[in-house]
């Protein structure tokens, strides 16, 4: 028997209330002192097409999946079809009795090669929900029938609610209740995480709490197996927690570093921070009863328009930040150029996607490595910053502020997909551990003063390339900014000294910023010291990597874990240093060609031996860094390793 | 001290041809700064990529020469930010209506309260001369191979669809009468577009100075040129809305239509239309943030004395609390 640690799926189409049941499971868990791991796997599309859900469950603080399901509840066909062979022997299966003489083929959203497959798999007859149901039986699987239309008779009854299209929306509710019954978990929990969802709706509430004990109930009176996992009850500490995804951890960084004016054009997985941001635009000030700040969030014409305006916003002294996704990021380029040098401190925060061009929108992927730190012409200086789980996302969003006003350039701030979509339970995010750093800039509060005849110079050549900065509109100063090669003044030139001396200007202040970024927020280390193997990963793997190499240690391997933070201007010295101590090196990131392996060649003269690079548009598990580690560390490994679990 | 026009100059080297429009454009612009007495810190000059772009470096006010095609969004930023600022945005013709006509559109939607002036020359000039929006299918200038294979647009009916409310044309050879105009556009409640027709000699030789000015018509006129040009307030035109004396908008807009129709022979200019009773979009967002008007995101402190964040996001997190 497992306790309290268990990954569960849930499956539907889009639009029938998946996410709502995996927020009420979630919930239900960490009422009850349980740590959660969520992700949202989902078609680019409104109604119709499948849609689900993985949360993992555990006592302890998790921030990645595995490969198996250890349940899986379903109230249709498709997330029968796609899903029955990752529950584990010992696990269940909840599913619709009306449904097992369905043929697969009849399926109409399933794809065909996923249809040809279970055809040639099940070859005797055309193969049927019932067929799969039989052959997760066969494996030692735990399959309960629920018959989802009789217990919507008897809530019905219980109800007085006679409408087919309200009662329809209980079959989440009854799949979460069931799994819950199962489990041996509190229905207690349940019931108080669906008020809470349901907070302000009292009889929606009422409803889904009737469905939740009608299904609860059935469960305890036919359903006598014993599955091998269970979840109960824990203690939990003092620290107060939350459940949320990583638009959110992004959007709260910013409100707290500071962010005052938001621009963006919709795009998933981006939007979703922006729209936080709007219903939260006006916010509470600390120490200050019932005052307000307030933040401009602005839907664009475009991205052009996006990153152009939010660059008006910086130079207005505002920290200003627009966010997007890969072909919003495409269109951003020449502006991110403009900002770089007129040295203007903007943020760009860049939800990764699937690409190229639209690629899978609604997918993961990290490819816009190379694109962040190379896209647009010329060189100009900028930096890329990367965040790898939800308190990295909320303090990066400063750091990102930070680093912009300091060095006085547009920084680009990585995201991607499997953040933007993940919920995880984790402690309360202290904005008191905060800085806010505005570098030499001659407004919110700091004095502007010049000397008598003096004229102010934007670009003025200083020692270390740092100018100091006004906004717009400060009294005494009138200023030039041009995408043309300019003047300390800031008007056109095409000399050619003026030139090197402006481009060294510019382009120095990267080593600067090297120089002064504290090593913690340049990258992390994991593991051993000298280490068998080094691994070099950046962003969302982060939680899969340290769950496989911690596992890997415990078995006696030598291993290591290098985390990329700060990606430009890039940390070569270092990564030398933790190269020149390992033995292998595995560059691990999900993308084809391996980007961070190519830029660690670039900066660093350094080839890593292994490339471990995954493109399905799935996020990598824990199983999948494990083992794919493990074969290099005993020798069993390609050079090149593409992973591929995921549905 | 009072500031004269010469302090809104700068000694900046000019290096438009010599008899191009823009330098008319120009001095009504500095003018209606002077004469509006515009704090120099507190106004700002926006511009596209042309050789009308390069007007800010010619003013001594801030001046951001931004991207082509992109002044209005760069302005609009700045002016959301900071509502404090008085911001004039100048481009040109195949800036605002071929590459940036996208944010023409969302600009007239917004009605933000700023100036945007197009120097309309028919040509993209700074690239030496090929087909803007607004010249017309058919028309060879000297510096096309081929007559223009393009209809032309026609920036005012453009800007009264788009939702603009002040719509206005002057030409850069009254330099009096343009002043005026853009005194009334920066006075204006709202997005106040001027459509400036200016003759480009280089590679105009179509609607030239002369042509405007209807020197080829000077048989028909006892041997003076008969100008083309004409000013609406000689029509005795009213462009106002005023929706309570019965002229609302659609009546306004529709007179304007007419007039903004008129080509070839007779060409007015003036101001077409005025609307003062769409609230700006500092109003609009003003409705939903009742702190926007004394505390812009400008003006806002956003960090301590301890450099400690002054947000406080202490309920957003109990809203997500488990
Ligand atoms: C993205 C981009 N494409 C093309 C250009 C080249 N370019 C410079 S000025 C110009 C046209 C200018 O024409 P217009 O906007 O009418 O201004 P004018 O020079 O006539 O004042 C073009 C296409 C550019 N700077 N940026
Ligand atoms: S090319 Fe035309 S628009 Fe440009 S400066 Fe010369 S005359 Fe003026
Ligand atoms: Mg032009």
């Amino acid at each position: 028997m497992i306790e309290n640690r268990l990954q569960w799926c849930i499956g539907g189409a889009q639009g029938s209330g998946v996410d709502t049941s995996a927020n009420i499971f979630s919930r239900a868990c960490a009422e009850g002192g349980l740590w959660v791991a969520g992700k949202r796997e989902y078609f680019s599309n409104i109604k119709g097409e499948h849609s689900y859900f993985v949360v993992r469950v555990d006592s302890k603080e998790v921030h990645a999946l595995h490969d198996a399901i250890d349940m899986l509840a379903t109230f249709d066909d498709e997330t029968v079809a796609r899903h029955f062979d990752e529950v584990v022997k010992g696990g269940a299966l909840i599913y619709d009795s009306a449904l097992v003489n369905k043929k697969i083929e009849d399926i109409p959203t399933l794809e065909r090669r996923i249809r040809e497959e279970l055809a040639k798999r099940f070859p005797s007859s055309p193969p049927t929900i019932g067929t799969l149901i039989e052959s997760c039986r066969s494996r030692g699987v735990h399959v309960c029938a629920v018959n989802y239309s009789s217990l919507l008779n008897v809530i019905s009854s219980k109800t007085g609610e006679k409408r087919m299209s309200v009662l329809g929306r209980m079959v989440n509710v009854i799949a979460v209740a069931v799994s819950f019954a199962l489990l041996k978990y509190d229905i207690a929990d349940l019931k108080s995480s669906i008020d809470r969802i349901f907070g302000g709706k009292k009889n929606v509430a009422a409803m889904n709490g009737t469905a939740a004990e009608v299904a609860y109930e059935y469960v305890k009176g036919n359903f006598h197996e014993e599955i091998d996992c269970r979840l109960m009850k824990v203690p939990r500490g003092k620290g107060k927690r939350m459940l949320l995804n990583g638009n959110q951890a992004v959007a709260l960084g910013k409100v707290a570093g500071g962010l005052r004016f938001q621009t963006y054009y919709p795009i998933t997985p981006a939007a979703d921070e922006s729209t936080y941001l709007e219903r939260y635009e006006r916010f509470p000030m600390k120490g200050k009863d019932g005052a307000r700040g307030s933040i401009v969030v602005l839907q664009t014409e475009d991205e052009i328009a996006a990153v152009t305006m939010a660059i008006g916003g910086a130079l207005a002294g505002v920290r200003t930040a627009t966010c997007t996704s890969g072909p919003g990021f495409s269109l951003m380029a020449e502006g991110i150029g403009w900002a770089g040098i007129n040295e203007v401190p903007v943020v760009i925060t860049n939800y990764q996607r699937a690409g190229p061009s639209t690629g899978m929108p609604t997918r993961h992927e990290q490819g816009d490595l190379k694109f962040s730190m190379y896209g647009g012409h010329g060189d100009f200086p900028r930096m890329v910053i990367c965040s790898a789980d939800m308190q990295e996302c909320f303090y990066d969003a400063n750091h990102a502020f930070n680093y912009a006003e300091r060095y006085q350039m547009p920084v680009i701030h990585l995201i991607d997909k499997a953040l933007a979509n993940s919920t995880e339970s984790v402690p309360y995010f202290d904005p008191s551990g905060m800085n806010i750093d505005r570098g030499l800039f001659m407004g919110d509060g700091t004095p502007f003063v010049l000397k008598e005849g003096e004229e102010y110079a934007r670009f003025k050549f200083t020692e270390n390339g740092i100018s100091p900065r006004i906004p717009v509109g400060t009294p005494g100063a009138v200023f030039w900014n041009t995408g043309d090669e300019h003047t300390e003044i800031g008007h056109i030139t095409e000399d050619p000294v003026l030139r090197n001396m402006m481009m060294e200007k510019r382009m120095g202040k990267l080593d600067l910023a090297l120089k002064e970024i504290p090593a913690d927020e340049q990258y992390h280390y994991f593991g051993d010291d000298k280490p068998d193997l080094l691994v070099v990963s950046w962003g969302s793997t982060k939680g899969a990597i340290l769950e496989a190499v911690d596992g890997l240690r415990k078995e006696g391997k030598k291993i290591g874990f290098l985390q990329m933070r700060l990606i430009l201007p890039f940390p070569a010295e270092k990564v030398r240093e933790f190269a020149g101590r390992a033995g292998k090196i595995a560059v691990m990131e999900m993308n084809y060609v391996g980007q961070l392996a190519d830029v660690i060649a670039e900066y660093t003269g350094i080839m890593a031996e292994f490339r471990v690079v995954k493109y399905n548009g799935r996020p990598i598990t824990v199983d999948e860094a494990r083992s794919s580690l493990r074969s290099i560390l005993e020798g069993r490994s390609e050079k090149r390793v593409v992973l591929t679990h995921g549905a | 001290m009072a500031l004269k026009l010469t302090d809104y100059r700068t000694e900046v080297h000019n290096d438009w041809c010599p008899g191009c429009g823009d330098f008319g454009i120009l001095s009504a612009v500095q003018m209606a700064l002077a004469e509006t007495k515009l704090n120099l810190s507190d106004t700002v000059v926006v511009s596209g990529i042309g050789c009308s772009g390069k007007t800010p470096h010619y003013v001594n006010v801030t001046g951001i020469h931004t991207l082509h095609g992109r002044p209005l969004p760069f302005a609009t930023g700045i002016k959301i930010s900071n509502p404090g600022l008085n911001v004039v945005v100048v481009g040109g013709d195949g800036d605002g209506m071929g590459i940036g006509a996208g944010h023409f559109v969302a600009a007239g939607r917004r009605n933000v309260d700023m100036v945007y002036i197009i120097y309309d020359n028919g040509v993209y000039g700074l690239t030496k001369g090929q087909a803007s929006p607004t010249l017309k299918l058919g028309t060879k200038t000297k510096g096309l191979i081929f007559p223009n294979m393009t209809s032309n647009i026609n920036p005012l009916i453009l800007a009264m669809a788009c939702g603009y409310t002040f719509v206005a044309r002057g030409y850069s050879f009254n330099v009096q009468h343009l002043k005026s105009i853009i005194k009334a556009a920066i006075d204006h409640r709202g997005t106040a577009f001027v459509d400036v027709l200016q003759p480009c000699p280089t590679y105009n030789d179509i609607n030239s100075k002369e042509w405007y000015n209807g020197e080829d018509r000077s048989a028909e006129n006892n041997g003076r040129p008969l100008p083309r040009v004409y000013t609406l307030e000689s029509k005795g035109y009213d462009p106002n809305v005023n929706t309570d004396a019965g002229r609302d908008a659609e009546t306004v807009m529709l007179d304007a239509f007419k007039y903004a129709s008129e080509w070839g022979d007779s060409i007015p200019i003036g101001v077409f239309y005025r609307n003062e009773e769409i609230p700006t979009y500092g109003d609009r967002i003003l409705e939903r943030i009742p702190e926007y008007s004394a505390l812009p995101p400008a003006k806002q402190r956003i960090g301590n004395g301890n450099r400690k964040p002054v947000a406080d996001i202490e309920g957003y997190m109990d809203e997500l609390s488990v």
